[in-house]
């Protein structure tokens, strides 16, 4: 742990070594596509927690796995086999309502056998195995400018779809029976969100995986949700949690050589925890206790 | 005189089941209904009715003479507490906040004016202090205080009211009926107030609207209360016996009330402090 801050400190403090890092291209794309897909996945992810559907969005990804695999099989570029099958999914699990998207059981075994299916298409198609590994995991080290366009415009449509719907989604989601009664469509918001979500787990997926999507999505937006009461507090913090993260997992893997993802993981777990106890041992309203 | 409230001969059926037959009765302004009956009767059924959520199936269902319809500002509704998010920090500003003009498109956004409103509201039922206090952190009671206040954001004239005495205790009760009744009183709002228990509401209600076995009875207390028509609505031997203030609705030698809220209690609304609620009805045979 010593080894760990030394290094963290020495990285924050030496410009050297930040104006180093940015002699590299690939450094310079690795910050400008981790910065838009962190702060869409901060944003996006605040509403995944707040309607308690984050298992849905992490059973999207791997979904979505199984469509970059098939992607690649048929000869297409991953991504777009990513960003289809998740929408896919989305819409059919906001479609199906409260009878799929909010039960456990149901979306495990899709999750299940959505990555069956990711396994047999790398079956089929071995030379695909190498880029198996960064589809899982993630490698922001690999994106390239025309990946940045690519992710820059699916990050506009992503946050342009969310505020089209945002405030109906949080009416439907703090009340929907009230929501119901003074005229919310739940279903067809509920489906917008999915589909939202899909396309924001498909961009975090690029830079750290379908397997840690969490690390982006769910991470900050609950750390978040720790410490604020207000909406757009919350959403702030959300959003900047998930950039300081990226940010900073970015200049420790180059500093140390460990995968970008890890490195994330490691410190969206430290900032849930913190705020965790911040909030368990920081100061309580007195009449809280009246009830 | 148009009536808040008027069924003439409406059916109500969910999924087969036919919840009210034939049913009339008419609600007038400034009055504030109990609506009882045994579960499943069809009380939170009647109120999405209202609401124009549940078309009737027969007969006419006509809301300040007109056909229900979704949306109606008129109306203010407080849901039964089912689906608040335990863990959900969200502060009372912007929860009520969330629900003003919700069911427009776009981004949220509150103004000086929709602040100012809210604030007022809150204080109309006692309860400012609610608009910084996080959801989680509220008790039963601070949270239906809350909802109340939302529900009457808007001036309606007519209020529904789903159970907002579910999972309180005794005294909590107490404060979420007198505040009604005062507020409603002051504003000359009507209101349709379930529960499962009559004695509560027993000083403050108008006149009672009992459920039960697909009929409806509306008349005061003295007039629907009684071993007839409740065997009726029951469809089973129901005895009345007034004591000291108090009615108590017995079944073979039980009493339903008692038995219907305690079931509701299994499912665990409640946050585990100090019921008092049936204490009174331990030794009374």
């Amino acid at each position: 742990m010593a080894t760990i801050m030394a290094t963290i400190m020495a990285t924050i403090t030496s410009t050297d070594i930040v104006t180093d890092m940015f002699q590299y291209e690939f450094m310079n794309n690795a910050f400008a596509a981790a910065s838009m897909v962190a702060v869409v996945s901060g944003i996006v992810g605040f509403f995944l927690v707040m309607r308690g559907q984050t298992f849905a969005g992490h059973a999207l990804s791997h979904i979505g796995f199984a469509g970059a695999t098939g992607a690649g099989l048929i000869g297409l570029a991953p991504l777009w086999g990513l960003v289809g099958f998740t929408l896919a999914a989305g819409m059919a699990m906001g479609l199906l309502s409260d009878r799929i998207s909010n039960r456990d059981v149901a979306i495990g075994v899709v999750l299940a056998l959505a990555l069956g299916f990711g396994l047999l298409f790398l079956h089929y198609y071995t030379s695909f195995a190498t880029q198996a590994t960064a589809l899982l995991f993630g490698n922001v080290f690999a994106v390239d400018r025309t990946m940045i366009a690519t992710l820059a415009a699916l990050g506009a449509v992503t946050l342009a779809g969310l505020a089209a719907i945002m405030r109906p989604l949080i009416f439907a989601t703090l009340q929907p029976e009230l929501a119901e009664a003074k005229g919310v469509p739940l279903r067809l918001v509920s489906t917008a969100f999915l589909a939202i979500v899909a396309l924001a787990v498909s961009e975090c997926a690029q830079i750290v995986g379908v397997l840690m999507v969490f690390t982006l999505m769910v991470g900050p937006a609950a750390a978040a949700q720790r410490v604020t009461t207000g909406l757009w507090s919350g959403l702030i913090l959300s959003a900047a949690l998930a950039l300081a993260e990226a940010w900073l997992g970015i200049v420790i893997a180059y500093q140390t050589d460990w995968p970008v993802s890890f490195c994330i993981a490691v410190l969206s777990a430290l900032g849930y925890f913190l705020c965790l106890a911040a909030s368990s041992y920081g100061p309580r309203h007195p009449s809280a206790a009246e009830r | 005189m148009i009536a808040v409230v008027e069924l003439d001969h409406a059916s109500i059926r969910i999924g087969g089941r036919e919840v009210l037959a034939d049913a009339s009765f008419s609600i007038r302004p400034g009055e504030f209904i109990g609506v009882l009956g045994p579960n499943g009767a069809g009380k939170t059924t009647l109120m999405r009715a209202i609401l124009g959520l549940l078309p009737p199936s027969a007969g006419a269902l006509r809301i300040f003479g007109a056909a229900p319809r979704r949306g109606d500002a008129s109306i203010g509704y407080l849901p039964q507490l089912r689906t608040v998010l335990p863990d959900l920090r969200i502060r009372g500003l912007d929860f009520i906040g969330a629900s003003l003009n919700g069911e427009r498109w776009g981004m949220p956004s509150l103004t000086r004016k929709d602040r100012g409103m809210i604030e007022e509201t809150l204080d109309a039922v006692g309860a400012r202090e609610l608009a910084n206090r996080p959801l989680s952190e509220m008790s039963g009671g601070e949270r239906q205080r809350l909802l109340l206040a939302q529900a009457l954001i808007g001036n309606p004239q007519l209020l529904l009211l789903d159970e907002p005495l579910i999972s309180l205790d005794q005294r909590h009760q107490e404060v979420v009926i007198d505040v009604v009744r005062r507020v409603c009183r002051e504003r000359g709002i009507t209101v349709l107030f379930s529960a499962h228990e009559l004695n509560q509401l027993l000083g403050a209600i108008d006149r009672v609207l009992y459920l039960g076995n697909g009929q409806a009875v509306l008349g005061t207390v003295e007039e629907v209360v009684t071993a007839p028509v409740l065997s009726r609505l029951y469809g089973t031997d129901i005895e009345v016996l007034r004591a000291g203030g108090h009615i108590f609705v017995m079944s073979r030698g039980r009493d339903v009330e008692a038995a219907a809220h305690m079931h509701d209690h299994d499912h665990g609304h409640d946050h585990g402090h100090d019921h008092g609620h049936d204490h009174e009805h331990g030794h009374r045979h």
